[in-house]
Formats: C-alpha cells, sequence, structure tokens
C-alpha cells in the first residue's frame, strides 16, 4: 500500500485525536516503526493493522472510522492540497462524480506508483447514480461516504448517500442529487494562491 | 480522398465561435478588432477591444518584422508570438487564419507557457477555456506534481537529518561524547589528503585501574568523563580529542607544528590530571602520561607510524615515572625529555 494512503491515515489520526492515540495505535499496530513515510510503500496488510487497531481504541465501528478520514481529507486545512486537486475534477458536483472514473489515472500522473480505488459510475439521468468502487482496502467506500457527503458541502449540493453493501466484489454508493446549488459551497480558486 | 480538393466555407455564430476559441479576435482587413473572444477580453479589465487596433494593443514578438496587417498576412498558419503591451510579463502563442472573404483574418491566442500566472492574474476559472483545452489538466498536475515534490523534500529532510545523527552516532564514543577511533582515523586520512601539517598526542592514564578495582565501575565512568572534560577544555575547538581504548585518549592538533606550545598543553593536561577527581564525596586520584610527535618531524606522512611513535613516546614517559609527556625522537631510547 502506498505511504501516501498510509501517512494520510496516520494525519488523520493525530490530527483529529491527538499525537498519543497515533503512538498507540501504532504500537498496537505492531508497525515496528512510529511514523509512516509517504514516498515509500508498505505491505498493505500493516494498513489494515491499523484501522483495526484505530478503530479498537477509538471504540467506534472499522466503517465509521473510515467515513471520518474520508470527510478529514477534503476538509482538514493540513490536507487541503487533496481538496484543491479533486475540485480540478469539474465545476459541479456531477461534473466532480464524473471525473471519479479518471481519479486512478489522475493519480498516476501524479504519483506512478499510486494504487487509488477504481471506480465506475452509473448515471440514471435522473438525479441519481450508483457508485461502484474497488478499493485496495476493505472499506473504501466508506472513506468514499465520507468523502463524498463533504464534497456536496463544497460544491454547495444537496445529496442523499447510501452505502448499499457489496456487489459483484465492488462496494456501491447510491447517490441521490436533490439539489446541486443548494448552498455556495466554497470557492475553488483554478490557480492557487502564492505564499 | 482523391486530391482534389474543395474549399468548403463554414459559417459560425459568434456565441458559437466563442465556446470553441475563446481567445480569438476577429481582424479587419486594416487590422481593427472586430470582435474578441470572451477570455481574451478578460484581459483588458473590461474595457471593450472593439474597433482598437490589433498593433496597439498587442506586439508580434516572434517572427519578428511584424507590424501590420499585409505582414501577418504572410505568416497565416505559421506560430506567432505575442505580448500584450498592458502587461509584457504576459506572453502568448497564436496563430492566423484568412477569413473566407478574403478581407480580414481570424487570430486565435493561448496563453502558451505563462499560463498558470495568467490564470491566478486575470481569475480565470474552468469555464474561460474552452472543453477541450488542457489547460485545467495541465493546472492540475502541476499541483499534484508540487504537493508531491513536497512531500519528498520534508522525506529528504527527515532522512538526512537521520543520516546526520546516524553518523554522528557513528563517530562518537558514547560513554564520554568524545570522537571514537573510527573518527580519530577519518580525521587523520583528511588531514594527510589535504598535506595539513599536525600533532598527535597519546595519552594513557595512569593508576586508573585502582580507582575501578577499588571505588567501581561508576566511579571510574565518572573519572572518564571528567577527563574528556579537561582534555576538551585544553585544547582548541578545532581539535580532535578521541577516546580509543579503555583508559586511552588520542588527541589531533591541526596546524600545530610547534613542539615548546605542544609541550606546554601536555603539561597543561598533566596539571589537570594530577588534581583529585571527586565521585560520591570520594577522591579519585589518577594521573596522565602523554606521547607526542609532529607530522613535521616525517618526509611522508603516515598516520599510522605517527601512532606507533607516539605510544612509544607515551611509554618512554611511562618508564620515567609518569604523569610525564615526551616527544618522539628518532633515536628515542626511553629517556623522558622532562621539558618538551
Amino acid at each position: 500500500m502506498h505511504g501516501l494512503i498510509n501517512r494520510s491515515l496516520q494525519c488523520f489520526l493525530r490530527d483529529t485525536y491527538g499525537p498519543a492515540v497515533w503512538v498507540s495505535v501504532a504500537r498496537d499496530a505492531r508497525l515496528g516503526f512510529d511514523s509512516f513515510e509517504a514516498m515509500l510503500t508498505y505491505d498493505p496488510a500493516l494498513t489494515d493493522a491499523v484501522i483495526n487497531s484505530a478503530a479498537g481504541q477509538l471504540d467506534r465501528s472499522r466503517e465509521a472510522v473510515l467515513e471520518d478520514l474520508g470527510t478529514y481529507l477534503v476538509s482538514h486545512p493540513n490536507v487541503e492540497a487533496l481538496r484543491r486537486l479533486l475540485r480540478f475534477g469539474g465545476v459541479t458536483f456531477v461534473d466532480f462524480l464524473h471525473s471519479l472514473e479518471d481519479l486512478p489515472g489522475r493519480g498516476r500522473m501524479a504519483v506512478p506508483d499510486l494504487d487509488l480505488p477504481s471506480f465506475s459510475l452509473l448515471d440514471d439521468g435522473n438525479g441519481q447514480f450508483l457508485l461502484k468502487c474497488r478499493a485496495p482496502v476493505q472499506g473504501g467506500g466508506h472513506v468514499m461516504m465520507g468523502l463524498l457527503r463533504t464534497m456536496a458541502d463544497d460544491y454547495g449540493a444537496l445529496v442523499l448517500l447510501e452505502h448499499q453493501g457489496f456487489r459483484d466484489g465492488a462496494e456501491v454508493i447510491s447517490i441521490n442529487i436533490l439539489e446541486q446549488s443548494f448552498a455556495a459551497g466554497r470557492r475553488f480558486d483554478l490557480a492557487m494562491k502564492v505564499g | 480522398m482523391d486530391g482534389t480538393s474543395v474549399d468548403h466555407e463554414i459559417n459560425l455564430q459568434v456565441a458559437a465561435l466563442d465556446r470553441l476559441m475563446p481567445m480569438h479576435l476577429c481582424l479587419s482587413s486594416t487590422g481593427q478588432i472586430v470582435s474578441a473572444g470572451s477570455t481574451l477580453a478578460k484581459l483588458f479589465a473590461g474595457n471593450s477591444v472593439a474597433g482598437c487596433g490589433l498593433f496597439d494593443l498587442f506586439e508580434v514578438r516572434r517572427p519578428g518584422g511584424i507590424s501590420q496587417m499585409s505582414a501577418l498576412k504572410l505568416h497565416a498558419g505559421q506560430r506567432l508570438y505575442l505580448g500584450l503591451r498592458a502587461d509584457p510579463s504576459l506572453s502568448l502563442r497564436g496563430i492566423a487564419a484568412p477569413c473566407a472573404n478574403g478581407q480580414g483574418l481570424l487570430l486565435n491566442l493561448s496563453f502558451g507557457i505563462s499560463v498558470i500566472d495568467a490564470v491566478r492574474h486575470y481569475a480565470l476559472t474552468d469555464a474561460d477555456f474552452a472543453p477541450t483545452d488542457l489547460t485545467v489538466e495541465l493546472m492540475y498536475l502541476v499541483e499534484a506534481k508540487s504537493a508531491v515534490m513536497d512531500e519528498l523534500r520534508n522525506l529528504n529532510l527527515r532522512l538526512q537529518g537521520a543520516k546526520v545523527a546516524a553518523e554522528e552516532q557513528a563517530l562518537t564514543d558514547t560513554l564520554t561524547g568524545l570522537r571514537n577511533r573510527r573518527a580519530l582515523d577519518l580525521e587523520l586520512a583528511q588531514l594527510t589528503r589535504q598535506a595539513m601539517p599536525f600533532s598527535l598526542m597519546h595519552i594513557d592514564l595512569d593508576y586508573f585501574k585502582a580507582v575501578n578495582d577499588t571505588l567501581g565501575h561508576a566511579a571510574g565512568d565518572h573519572v572518564l568523563c571528567d577527563v574528556a572534560k579537561v582534555l576538551c577544555a585544553e585544547t582548541r575547538s578545532g581539535d580532535t580529542v578521541a577516546r580509543v581504548g579503555g583508559d586511552e585518549f588520542v588527541i589531533v592538533l591541526p596546524a600545530m607544528t610547534d613542539a615548546g606550545l605542544l609541550g606546554q598543553i601536555a603539561q597543561r593536561i598533566i596539571a589537570r590530571l594530577n588534581e583529585p577527581m571527586e565521585f560520591e564525596g570520594q577522591a579519585c586520584r589518577i594521573a596522565g602520561s602523554i606521547g607526542m610527535t609532529l607530522s613535521k618531524l616525517y618526509g611522508t606522512v603516515d598516520p599510522h607510524r605517527m601512532l606507533n611513535d607516539a605510544d612509544q613516546a607515551l611509554y618512554a614517559s611511562k618508564r620515567a615515572g609518569r604523569a610525564q609527556a615526551t616527544l618522539h625522537t628518532d633515536d628515542l631510547a626511553g629517556i623522558p625529555q622532562k621539558d618538551c
């Protein structure tokens, strides 16, 4: 599993619950080191161990931890770069949903060995979508639940999301767009601020 | 595809042309701007450019010599590099094509390599670019790459810090914090390579075993640390003080060529080592014997031989009754030099 993904998980636990929780999770998961490096690659079993250990220590379900991770990834100031990169996917939330199919390709443009989840989107043309998600870590769909909910807010769209479990080896999320421009959303400038 | 070409005319509404080429200019045969694409219009801060002369607002930088419509027409179909007179830092690329009526020109522009600055400066959005334009992907890539570069830079800084710490550990004697044998060898090799003159002092503690045996290893360790402090205090910051054995030390003094001065330093060290050191209320008495040599005594500097010679001089000091300093001489027969 790519260090960027592991490092995101680490930063999420550290920024949300404090450094002590991360230290304790890392010890409990028997990582053998105290910090993931973003640009190295790790055994996927380590990622699973960290998620399980975090769920145990925080006394929450694995799914809830993963969903919070998804929210963190696109809302915390420490990872603003990721939110910006996702916003390049489109001008509206629907554009953004369609851009998810390109996400692994976009990820590889920046980091050739990055193993992002792959997506396929079914659009019934009526504001109803089904997103099929195949993630390298089981429960990646729950990360997407948190991420989609927060990105919908970011775009100012009003949506209903439901994780429908597994179908044909993929996690399925139903997305019902009630209103595309429900609120103002967050501003997105194409060019990054300097300094 | 029979080789005969039939020229078809395409008539487009200006709005459609704008969607396809939001940075176009329609030019009259005299070079007046008839209409401008919506993104290009943003470069002029809301002022209408219709009716303005092309060459009043833009300069053609390459190819040279294009300042009239007649010259521009000759370069139709070629890549052009243009500048904006109001913002010389902005460079544009363009291509001109004759209009079907044979009168004016259609000039399509893009930002070229300055696109990111332009997007920032003119607050452009996704909608300002044609859907076929890859500008937004380019910006995505630049941003993704800089995020990755930041991560790599951080990783490099952490690795560099770890490397410095590991090297420091590898060169340090853990008990006293002095340099170790490895650091000494590196220093001697470097001085030899640089042909820098230097002096060596080999110091061996006298009566140290007695301290260890009677007061215990903790007292012995304490004494070694105190000795380290004395040796550092009596030498210069550029000198290397290394612990090379249980109670053996070597000091390398770069640029030291004065045997008299070297002897004075040795005597100061001996005097201070003679003072009793205290450990948990107990006085620990030791002394130090020193052997010395200088690189200038040798035709060819061989650190290994110099260490041996300093060692021989040290044993001459020991034989002469300890707490002495002896300078190496070729005919050293065990007679210590009382005053160097």
